[in-house]
């Protein structure tokens, strides 16, 4: 019994060590599970953030979102602005002010890259909100053209494009411009915006110098009636447009010092009107203009004129119309912007013959989405017109562009 | 030879020159410098490490104050040798993603480059006339206005998203390059 007793311990102790010996061996197991766990974890976490840079290359997309939505699982992008205006303007004749509102222009971009050879480029266009018979507005194809990269720094497109002149017509984004609405030069001396059909080269290189040589459908400009020679109604759109005679276009800008942006563009229309023997033979359009910013501020003048030859046009003295501008700003912080704006237009007839003052102020929620607002003084030059056309008033707008 | 019949030698004459034009080159308008060549621009005489940055919201928070729109990555790589490392990303200009490489010595910027422009216009950013703007600038913080450059980048007209996509990117980098350090 007494040798019982003595081997109790011992067996008690062996009993423990095995116990032991399986509790010792359950942890390791357990710690070896969770090893694998999180080793499949750091997996899952890699492929993540490799899925989130894209490509899991070296180089990361800061805007994965937008680029998602403008994939729609090919090359294919999206953008687009617009802008909405409310006029406020008390004319000499109070029958001729203006009271109204108006979703002045909604665009959309679509964009497409075949390769990184080829691409494709387009802007719709509503315009007044509502198009169709009797209706304000129009839907217009602003910009369809192919794209085909030549080298580094010569592109050809061809299709349907705005014209290498002036300031906005390029670049008529609205919050790219200050005033509620584009300046009036851009629109009766050179016709903003202004598309043509047919092709054009665009080079660049590495000193700033920029050019653009473009062969393209010609203007069909009125010689007799209310609109007769006004460049503006001359614009054919490319809508089942007359092409019996073409024009050119050639442009030089230079960029290359800092703050510094000049530009000059030459165009010929071999027949403004596209019909011979109406008096009105040819044009040419010559159209400069500077932009120089320094910090805050900013000064942008153009000058655009045009010299038509015929004995119709000479006539009716339209043979020469010019125009220009000068518009000083301020951006006095990310959000404010001031400006004023001096234009003096020389058209066709007594409504395009004018001199304009506005100034005003635009205030950006974001880099894209701006409010602005203006006050405008136009003076008209005919006497006849002057009397109940003369007006002062405000302008409100909002614009956005994605 | 009549008018008729002149407009249409000249108008084919045209349309054969740029058929010839057209197929006689295959440039790749865009592509101004591949990912191996700026590195061996940034890093002339040492072989950089590829390191990792994770974004966690607090970096998520300023990066989108910078850009103004969702940051949605949750980590960036980069390259380092020394007090420089050098960073690749992608912002949108107007539509279509520029691929940036900037190069920061120090706290300072000491190089930028536009490795690939795709858009149809603002392609002037690329050009050392802009670019060298951003050269040796490095970053401040205001309590009013945020994270931003010492200094003032004078904008292109016609270019000013691609204007705008170049400075957030230079302001992310020298971001992350100070946080880096903490």
């Amino acid at each position: 019994m007494h040798r019982a007793l003595l081997l109790l311990p011992l067996g008690i102790g062996c009993l423990s060590f095995g116990v032991v010996a399986q509790e010792a061996a359950s942890v390791e197991e357990i710690i070896q599970q969770q090893q694998e766990q999180i080793n499949a974890l750091q997996e899952q976490i890699e492929a993540t953030a490799e899925f989130l840079e894209i490509g899991g290359s070296s180089v990361t997309q800061l805007n994965r979102n937008q680029l998602q939505e403008r994939s729609i699982g090919s090359q294919t992008s999206i953008g687009g602005y617009g802008e909405i205006h409310y006029n406020n303007l008390d004319a000499k004749d109070p029958t001729k002010d203006t009271d109204k509102i108006d979703f002045h222009r909604f665009v959309l971009f679509f964009a497409h890259e075949f390769n990184d050879r080829v691409s494709f480029f387009s802007e719709l266009e509503v315009e007044h909100s509502l198009a169709g018979e009797g209706k304000p507005g129009e839907v217009e194809i602003e910009q369809a053209f192919v794209q085909v990269n030549l080298s580094n720094e010569i592109a050809i497109q061809g299709g349907l494009f705005v014209l290498p002149v002036g300031i906005i017509n390029e670049t008529h984004e609205p919050t790219t411009f200050y005033g509620v609405e584009r300046n009036a030069i851009e629109s009766a001396i050179v016709p903003a915006t202004w598309w043509e059909g047919g092709a054009q080269f665009v080079g660049n290189s590495a000193s700033g110098l920029s050019w653009n040589a473009g062969f393209h459908s010609g203007l069909e400009m009125y010689t007799t009636g209310s609109n007769a020679f006004r460049v503006r109604k001359g614009r054919q759109k490319v809508a089942n447009a007359v092409a019996k005679d073409f024009a050119f276009t050639g442009r030089l800008r230079y960029t290359g010092m800092q703050g510094l942006d000049v530009a000059a563009t030459w165009q010929y229309q071999s027949d403004p009107s596209n019909k011979s023997g109406d008096g009105l033979d040819d044009g040419i359009l010559i159209e400069a203009h500077a932009i120089y910013t320094s910090g805050p501020f900013q000064l942008r003048a153009l000058y655009a004129g045009w010299e038509f030859s015929g004995s119709v046009v000479e006539a009716a003295n339209a043979d020469s119309q010019s125009g220009f501008y000068i518009e000083p700003s301020w951006r006095i912080n990310e959000r404010w912007g001031v400006f004023a704006r001096i234009e003096d237009v020389d058209g066709a007839i007594s409504s395009d013959k004018f001199e304009e003052f506005r100034t005003g102020l635009s205030y950006y929620a974001h880099p894209n989405a701006v409010f602005k607002f203006d006050i405008a003084n136009r003076n008209y030059d005919v006497v006849s017109k002057a009397k109940v056309s003369d007006f002062n008033g405000f302008n409100i707008g909002m614009a956005y562009q994605f | 030879m009549t008018e008729q019949a002149a407009k249409y030698r000249l108008t084919s004459a045209i349309c054969v020159l740029l058929w010839g034009f057209v197929n006689s080159a295959h440039g790749q308008m865009g592509v101004y410098m591949e990912t191996e060549d700026f590195l061996e621009t940034a890093f002339p005489d040492s072989e950089p490490e590829v390191s990792v940055i994770w974004i966690n919201n607090e970096r998520r928070e300023v990066m989108e104050e910078i850009l103004e729109h969702p940051v949605n990555a949750l980590r960036i790589s980069y390259w380092v040798s020394g007090d420089t490392t050098a960073w690749i990303l992608d912002e949108i200009g107007k539509d279509k993603p520029i691929t940036i490489g900037v190069v920061v010595q120090g706290d300072a910027i000491k190089m930028i480059r536009v490795l690939v422009f795709r858009e149809i216009r603002g392609w002037e950013v690329r050009h050392p006339f802009f670019t060298d703007q951003f050269l040796n600038s490095q970053l401040t913080r205001e309590e009013r206005q945020g994270v931003g450059l010492d200094r003032t980048i004078d904008n292109i007209t016609g270019a000013t998203l691609s204007v705008n996509a170049l400075r957030g990117v230079s302001e992310i980098v020298l971001f992350l390059v100070q946080e880096s350090k903490t």
